[in-house]
């Protein structure tokens, strides 16, 4: 049961930063867009964590 | 052939003790027919040495019943079979069964063949006891065969969810991106449309163990993940493969000890969500009776 973090998807460059692949949306709608476009991808849960940002687990 | 007539019934009595073991039920295991054919011939080969055990100590040949015996310990296997079997399997199921489950229906189906070679020994004693009544005693080791199996088959039932707690339905709660039962944090649903899923389709119940020795056997991992395979096995889950938002989920409330289901039913019908979680069964190894412990008894 390892966790691991595959994308952060946030609409504010200043809010995120680090190794994991970071996407920028224009506003909440496309971040929720890009956040099921990726979850999708790899089958993965897309988490909200309240501040624009989104990020994509493998559980 | 003196023995033949016991040798028969005592076999016959073993093959059906097994096939009266074999359930069909939701969890259509063990698969039908296959392995159906695979487990009435291990009950046949067990009903088959239980019988001849008791015609080889009455001839006095002991070497014969220390082979039978060595015979016998080969049923361990069984119980590695069944285990690779469910979890080369296990990579194919929406929602896992989890190893403690897998462990629990393995160690079942070693200890059926075992209850197999009980009742035809049994009944091979029974026939040969009663020699002197003639073709009778078919009759009579037929029921002996058939109270003990039932006896045994009675004794090896498990308790489910409803024998150790009460359970009812709860209510759903959203906090931004959380889902929350009660004051429990279930898990954080990101997408909005998936969260519209859980507002429209969702189903909580509340699992609340009656008393310190159900509350510790509630607390295994392994029944929490038996619990959300057995539900969602018994009234469907509404989700496809990779979505892993709507994996039903099974939390712990720390507080109290009760356990708190929320998933996502492919039909939304509350009496037969509760009636899923009533019936799932409590794996042996994860019952726990701490009141057996004086420590366990201090503390209640």
């Amino acid at each position: 049961m390892d966790k691991q973090i595959l994308a952060v998807i946030a609409v504010d460059p200043t809010t995120v930063g680090g190794g994991a692949p970071i996407f920028y949306a224009r506003d909440k709608d496309e971040l929720a867009e890009i956040a099921l476009l990726i979850s999708r991808i790899f089958g993965a849960a897309a988490h909200d964590l309240n501040n624009d940002v989104m990020i994509i687990v493998k559980h | 052939m003196k023995y033949m007539l016991t040798l028969v019934v005592a076999t016959l009595a073993g093959f059906l003790a097994r096939l009266y073991m074999l359930r069909r039920d939701y969890r259509q295991y063990p698969s039908y027919p296959q392995g159906w054919a695979i487990h009435l011939f291990l009950g046949f080969i067990g009903g088959a040495i239980g019988a001849v055990i008791v015609p080889a100590v009455l001839e006095g040949d002991y070497s014969a019943i220390s082979f039978l015996l060595l015979a016998a310990s080969q049923f361990r296997e069984v119980r590695n079979v069944e285990r690779q079997t469910l979890a080369s399997m296990e990579a194919t199921e929406m929602v896992k069964r989890g190893t403690a489950y897998i462990e629990g229906i393995a160690r079942v189906f070693e200890a059926r063949n075992y209850l197999a070679i009980w009742v035809a020994l049994s009944v091979a004693i029974a026939s040969e006891l009663l020699v002197s009544i003639g073709l009778w005693r078919v009759g009579v080791s037929a029921v002996v065969g058939v109270i003990l199996a039932m006896g045994l088959v009675r004794l090896m039932q498990g308790d489910q969810i409803c024998d150790i707690a009460t359970v009812e339905l709860s209510e759903i709660k959203f906090d931004g991106g959380l889902v929350l039962i009660g004051e429990t944090v279930m898990m954080n649903v990101g997408l909005p449309d998936s969260r519209k899923v859980y507002e429209e389709r969702a189903l909580a119940g509340i699992i609340r163990p009656n008393g310190p020795n159900a509350k510790a056997t509630l607390a295994n991992l392994g029944q929490m993940q038996a619990i959300a395979h057995d539900v969602s096995s018994m009234i469907g889950v509404y989700m496809d493969v990779g979505e892993q938002e709507f994996i039903p989920m099974v939390r712990r409330s720390p507080s109290t000890g009760s356990l708190h289901v929320l998933m996502v039913p492919s039909e939304r019908d509350e009496d037969a969500f509760l009636a899923a979680i009533r019936r799932v069964p409590i794996l042996e190894g994860a019952i726990r009776k701490p009141l057996t412990s004086e420590a366990g008894k201090m503390i209640d």
